[in-house]
């Protein structure tokens, strides 16, 4: 079997008491894009934040797990060193530290010691993939994310995931706030990773990312499920359509968390 | 109740080590009568800081130390210092009280550059001294401290830079306190004349973790009108040192003083650095980084105080803690009435890596006059635990992450010392320090 496989089962989390996802499952397979859509508030975020490990989020109930191994038992380097990227809706800044640095450390991370990257072969990857995205190559030099505009923040997530290369990543809404073009570097550049291997789970809210990205499967998310999984013609019909037919489809009145009639 | 300080060392002491130093009569004069004002002064009163039982009396006074015949010959303790590849021109080794090695260029012989031990300048350049020696920035009578430096100074070195002299390299000095028991009363007196620039770095190691003693520095930089003058230096005193360091600026007319200075000493340290603004248009900027350790107590302040219309002042402290470290970090602007259009700003940061260390960031605007701008900011925190999730959904440990944070944490003083291994020697020093 090509590539690795992310099994999400049964997923509950809770953010300080209060819970968000009430039970989602979703398996992603090497070689596949999935994309999950759904209004603001109705867990998406949540979703890749609780996979990832953030501290804030708390898993009461299921399992996530890669290649069989339970990622929830592992801290979160090692869940990236399993495999796992998240590209963030909002990524730290963090002053003092080169983006150059920290890409070279990250991509350190899962070498052995002693077998680091040669320099100038870290170099050279780097500028091609900044050229790729068509980012000044000044931004290797500036500190990580420090000062950077959300559609510099945006490639540089898309400059990480292409120099780490991931079995499975996710994208947290790396559409928001980038103009067309940007857009389109950005889906090129998820696109050049797109093969056999690689198994890619894209959250967002608008349907145009899906015109440059192409899903094989569509979920929707309300109320901190799937409630609703279909092909790329799904996402083509919510963008014509809007998400009501859905709520009157499942009989939902608002579709954001903690709203169940 | 105030721990005896009656020193061993009178009058007769005084005058007998003057004479083997073969001073000339005002600076033996200028010792004895700072040591009569030694008993009366009470010792300085750091903000917050409580002085009173440390040892500022307890060291012996001389030792010599042995030559370097070349720099290619270095013990390992001070080889790291040196940029290998391109060996200084221009250094001064002190070990313990003598000069092991010493060296200036021929160049800047020829431009009338004095780059010497604080002893051969004394009696070869008297009047150059004396006109500044204890004058302009650090007076003999400020407190018990300043009076007993004076009184016992015991090394240290002068720079002189003539009129419209720009020296390019930088002039580096390591004050190697090899003897553990012994003091150093160490004076550095850079003056830079009209028109003149230099880059000036100093290190300051010891070793002594178990024996006792004290270093009292005071230094003293005088920027002449135009003049730009860029200090850096690494404090390194071990544990047993008990370290008072006061580096005071005076800058006149459009001159420039910056400082970029590692506070990284692992004893008890008050550490005063204040930079008068005397001449219109004149600017410093005060950058410092420390390192709290073990059971230490520091006291760090950095001070500017405009006078001159049009000056600017900026200051920024970062700190970090750990262990049961105590520091207190005060971030001084005033503005004198009369300093019209000045600029006042300060930045103190302290990161906190242990429940039980302790640090406090002081910014202080003192403002006697209506037509300026200042601005402070401060903060005392822990390392965020959302820039430790980013680093580490990379892949990197979250001990490699908090490094990278704490490094950066302190990049913005370290990136500004002027020689590429005293650079190097300073992060190696934080790495030691923090991890």
């Amino acid at each position: 079997m090509a590539g690795s496989t992310l099994e999400i089962k049964n997923l509950h989390v809770s953010i300080e008491g209060n819970e968000i996802l009430k039970g989602v499952d979703l398996t992603i397979k090497g070689g596949e894009f999935h994309a999950i859509m759904g209004p603001n508030g109705t867990g998406k975020s949540t979703l890749a934040s609780a996979i990832m490990g953030h501290p804030k989020f708390e898993i009461t109930e299921g399992s996530v797990l890669l290649d069989g191994e339970d990622v929830l038992e592992m801290d979160v380097d090692e869940r990236a060193r399993a495999g796992l990227f998240l590209a963030m809706q909002y990524p730290s800044e963090i002053s003092g530290v080169t983006t150059s640095d920290f890409l070279r450390s990250s991509i350190n991370a899962r070498r052995e010691e002693g077998d680091e990257i040669p320099l100038m072969k870290f170099i050279k990857e780097m500028d091609e993939a900044l050229d790729y995205l068509e980012i000044d190559k000044n931004m290797a030099q500036r500190y990580l994310n420090e000062g950077f505009s959300g559609g510099e923040k945006k490639r540089n997530e898309i400059l990480q995931l292409m120099l780490l290369k991931p079995e499975i990543a996710i994208l947290d809404e790396i559409d928001s706030g980038l103009d067309i073009d940007a857009l389109k570097v950005v889906s090129k550049g998820i696109n050049k990773l797109r093969d056999e291997n690689f198994g890619c789970l894209i959250i967002t809210h608008y349907q145009r990312l899906l015109n440059y990205i192409t899903p094989d499967a569509v979920h929707v998310m309300m109320q901190g499920r799937v409630v609703k999984s279909g092909g790329p013609e799904l996402a083509q019909r919510l963008e014509a359509e809007g998400y009501d037919w859905i709520k009157e489809e499942l009989g939902i009145e608002d579709e954001t968390v903690g709203q169940e009639a | 109740m105030t721990v005896e300080t009656k020193l061993p060392y009178d009058k007769d002491y005084i005058n007998q080590f003057s004479g083997d130093h073969q001073e000339p009569e005002w600076m033996k004069e200028l010792r004895l009568q700072a040591l009569e004002q030694v008993d009366k002064l009470e010792l300085p009163k750091p903000d917050k800081t409580k002085i009173g039982k440390w040892n500022f009396s307890r060291f012996k006074h001389t030792a010599q130390g042995e030559k370097i015949s070349s720099l290619t010959e270095l013990p390992p303790e001070i080889n790291d210092f040196l940029d290998k590849d391109n060996l200084p021109e221009n250094i001064i080794i002190q070990r313990n009280h003598s000069v092991a090695y010493a060296a200036i260029s021929q160049e800047l012989k020829d431009k009338g550059v004095i780059f010497t031990d604080i002893f051969t300048a004394i009696k070869e350049h008297s009047d150059l001294v004396q006109r500044y020696y204890m004058k302009d920035a650090v007076s003999i009578d400020e407190h018990r401290l300043t009076a007993l430096h004076a009184a016992l100074m015991n090394g240290g070195v002068f720079v002189y830079v003539p009129k419209n002299v720009e020296i390019e390299d930088p002039l580096q000095v390591i004050f190697w306190q090899e003897d553990p028991e012994v003091a150093l009363f160490n004076h550095v007196l850079v003056v830079a004349d009209e028109n003149s620039s230099v880059t000036y770095v100093e290190n300051y190691i010891s070793h002594n973790n178990e024996e006792e003693t004290v270093a009292n520095v005071v230094t003293e930089v005088i920027a002449q009108n135009n003049a730009r003058i860029s200090f850096g230096a690494v404090d390194n005193f071990a544990s047993g040192t008990t370290a008072y360091n006061n580096r005071r600026g005076v800058a006149y007319r459009d001159a420039t003083i910056d400082w970029a200075l590692g506070q990284m000493n692992d004893g008890n340290t008050v550490s005063e650095n204040v930079t008068h603004l005397i001449g219109d248009n004149s600017i410093s900027n005060a950058k410092t980084v420390s390192v709290g350790r073990g059971n230490q107590s520091q006291n760090f302040t950095a001070n500017i105080v405009h006078f001159g219309k049009n000056s600017e002042g900026y200051i920024l402290q970062h700190g970090v803690m750990k262990d049961k470290a105590t520091s207190i970090f005060n971030g001084v602007g005033k503005i004198e009435h009369g300093a019209s259009k000045s600029n006042a700003e300060q930045e103190s940061r302290v990161l906190m890596l242990s429940e039980k260390a302790r640090g406090d960031a002081n910014p202080i605007l003192l403002i006697d006059e209506d037509d300026v701008t200042a601005g402070h900011a401060a903060s005392v925190g822990r390392v965020d635990p959302l820039q430790l999730y980013y680093l580490m959904s990379r892949g990197i440990t979250q001990k490699e992450a908090e490094r990278l944070v704490i490094h950066g944490f302190l990049a913005p003083v370290v990136n500004q010392l002027p020689i590429e291994s005293v650079k190097e020697q300073l992060t190696q020093v934080i790495e030691r320090k923090v991890y």
